[in-house]
């Protein structure tokens, strides 16, 4: 398992990777992307029960992208370990690939297609369901956005997660505090998200979402009889000074320009983070 | 004239349906029924007591019962999701078209109370618009038995079926259409009376009146064919283009509004085989649906042995004129 430090020096790679891909696409949600990459890299590398070898096995843990539009964070985080080759990511969204802009079980390890909000977490509550009915034989997770927590589904499944006890459920908020009209608290107000998930019967946990200690802490602990909220708190366009908390990065695109200087930041970035390294 | 016919009424399609699912439940263990606050008109209570391990609750709640349907049915459980039909297929539209359909998992939904079953409750608890919505989805099965019968063979096909899946049953009692030694298949739909004349295509609740039209207008001399298209999609096109190259009049009978459902997919169909016969579409018209009971609905939009009986005599002589 690696450590924090080796999982803060790949960021960089994956940020790169990342922008590489929206900008060869033409297509993307760089901001969410950035936001919540750090997230997905906890999951995929230290608390899904999940790898290249058994991603068929019905035990596997089961993560649903319900923020489907941060696909690309996704694409490259499976691409790193192992579930497709990289080169599989210059393809995304090229006619006739199967590596749509949102995800798509066409893809390997990808469970379910969304891209639609609001579907992620109704689905996973049927699947924790059917997990609890083989004897708990698997965790399930999902990745929720701010504005999607607006789609009153959440609620419904939030009611149900609770009411059928499924502490083999966890959602994550990916709380960057921005979607695409701008802040969330003037496009409309989901605070307070602490107070609102406890009362619906979840364990509620707050978190630096870049800082994968925490995270990993926050998302294996385990929570008797109640489903897990994670709120992670982020910053959309994380590790790109000109992108980070601005809210016209939800899904912009970068030019050539604008390619260069940011993956130059995360060069930097880089070098500075392996030249304070022990 | 059910009885001259020699048709033994049977019991709802609703309670045939309920009783199958829990046998074949009692045998495969991964069958689970989902319901939202429905077990009581889904007359799935003994199911639940019977087996209350495999029946889970959400409350009232379409949406989130299509989604734990579908994720349910992605972790190799077969999830029959059970919700009358008006809400199931309208407010849960985008769940049914990318959790089950898009994402491709096996799951089923069972439209309960379709068409005009609430009769007298009101257009918020009619489906008149479920094949048509549902039609225009990719990777669905629609179907919707006439009988005891095809109700029991369309469960048995949906429980073992690799995708999604939609059943649509109403309440009335009915009758046993199908004649012995029958097979069901998915997608086949059956001629329960031969005819050259005139052709009657209907499914659901109102193939029983298409098949004592027919009767009576045999005692005038005309020989008029019955078919049961259970299945709406995909539709049965053999079966539908003999209808148009064999009879002169076809006529579609459904519990649905005209635009989208069976009477357009067979239109489309026998237009696209360059086949014209006088055609007429039975169903309720684009208009706010009468009061009354479903049996004063049928009635009031011709949905009646009379009724269709004058249609076909009416399209026969080449009076062709009215609303499609």
């Amino acid at each position: 398992m690696p450590t924090d430090q080796e999982l803060l020096l790949k960021s960089f790679a994956l940020r790169r990777r990342m922008l590489r891909l929206i900008h060869h696409a033409g297509a993307g949600h760089t901001g969410g992307g950035l936001s919540c990459l750090d997230i997905l890299s906890v999951l995929y590398h230290r608390v899904l029960s999940i790898s290249p070898e058994s991603v068929d096995s019905p035990t596997r843990d089961r993560y649903v992208q319900s923020k489907g539009h941060c696909v690309e964070a996704l694409y490259t985080v499976l691409a790193d370990r192992g579930y497709f080759p990289d080169s599989d990511l210059d393809t995304v969204c090229r006619y006739g690939s199967k590596y749509v802009g949102h995800p798509t079980r066409k893809v390997r390890a990808i469970e379910m297609n969304t891209g639609a909000l609001g579907h992620g977490l109704p689905i996973c509550v049927g699947m924790a369901l059917a997990s609890k009915m083989d004897g708990d034989a698997f965790r399930v997770f999902t990745l929720l956005g701010d504005g999607e927590l607006a789609e009153g589904s959440n609620w419904e499944a939030a009611m149900a997660a609770a009411h059928h006890r499924l502490d083999n459920l966890t959602a994550i908020l990916d709380h960057n505090t921005l979607q695409i009209t701008g802040p969330t608290r003037d496009v409309m107000s989901n605070e307070p998200l602490d107070a609102k998930w406890r009362t619906f019967g979840w364990e509620v946990r707050s978190t630096n979402g870049h800082d994968y200690a925490a995270l990993s802490a926050a998302l294996t602990a385990p929570h008797p009889g109640r489903p897990l909220f994670v709120i992670a708190n982020t910053v959309k366009g994380k590790g790109v000074s000109f992108m980070e908390n601005v809210a016209r990065w939800h899904h912009g695109v970068p030019n050539d320009d604008e390619l260069k200087r940011a993956l130059a930041e995360l060069e930097d970035a880089e070098a500075k983070c392996r030249e304070g390294s022990p | 004239m059910a009885g001259k016919l020699g048709l033994k009424l049977g019991r709802a399609n609703l309670e045939e349906f309920a009783d199958t699912l829990q046998v074949l439940a009692t045998v495969d263990r991964s069958i689970v029924a989902v319901t939202s606050d429905s077990r009581g008109s889904g007359k799935l209570a003994p199911f639940g007591k019977a087996l209350p391990r495999q029946i889970i609750e959400v409350g009232i709640a379409e949406q989130n019962l299509v989604g734990i349907t579908a994720g349910l049915s992605a972790c190799g459980k077969k999830a029959f999701g059970v919700s009358p039909s008006c809400f199931l297929t309208a407010r849960s539209l985008e769940q049914i078209k990318n959790d089950l359909c898009y994402s491709d998992v096996p799951g089923v939904l069972v439209g309960i109370s379709a068409g005009v079953s609430y009769g007298a409750l009101g257009s918020t608890h009619h489906s008149l618009h479920d094949f048509a919505a549902l039609r225009a989805i990719s990777n669905i099965t629609i179907i919707a038995p006439a009988d005891n019968f095809e109700t029991r063979e369309a469960v048995r096909f949906a429980a073992i079926a690799a995708h999604p899946v939609f059943l649509r049953f109403g309440k009335a009692a009915m009758y046993d259409v199908t004649p012995a030694g029958t097979r069901f298949e998915a997608g086949r739909a059956v001629t329960l009376r031969d005819g050259h004349d005139v052709a009657f295509l209907a499914n659901g609740e109102t193939v029983v009146h298409a098949l004592l039209a027919a009767a009576n207008l045999a005692d005038a001399g005309i020989a008029a064919r019955v078919v049961s298209v259970h299945t709406v999609k995909p539709l049965d096109l053999s079966t539908v283009l003999a209808t148009g190259r064999d009879c002169r009049v076809v006529i579609t009978v459904e519990e649905h509004m005209v635009h989208g459902g069976l009477g357009e997919a067979v239109a489309a169909a026998l237009l696209t085989a360059g086949l014209k016969p006088a055609f007429r579409s039975v169903g309720i018209p684009d208009e706010d649906t009468v009061t009354g009971a479903q049996a004063d609905i049928f009635r009031h939009y011709g949905i009646s042995m009379e009724r269709l009986a004058a249609t076909a005599r009416e399209l026969l002589k080449g009076r062709t004129s009215g609303s499609c």
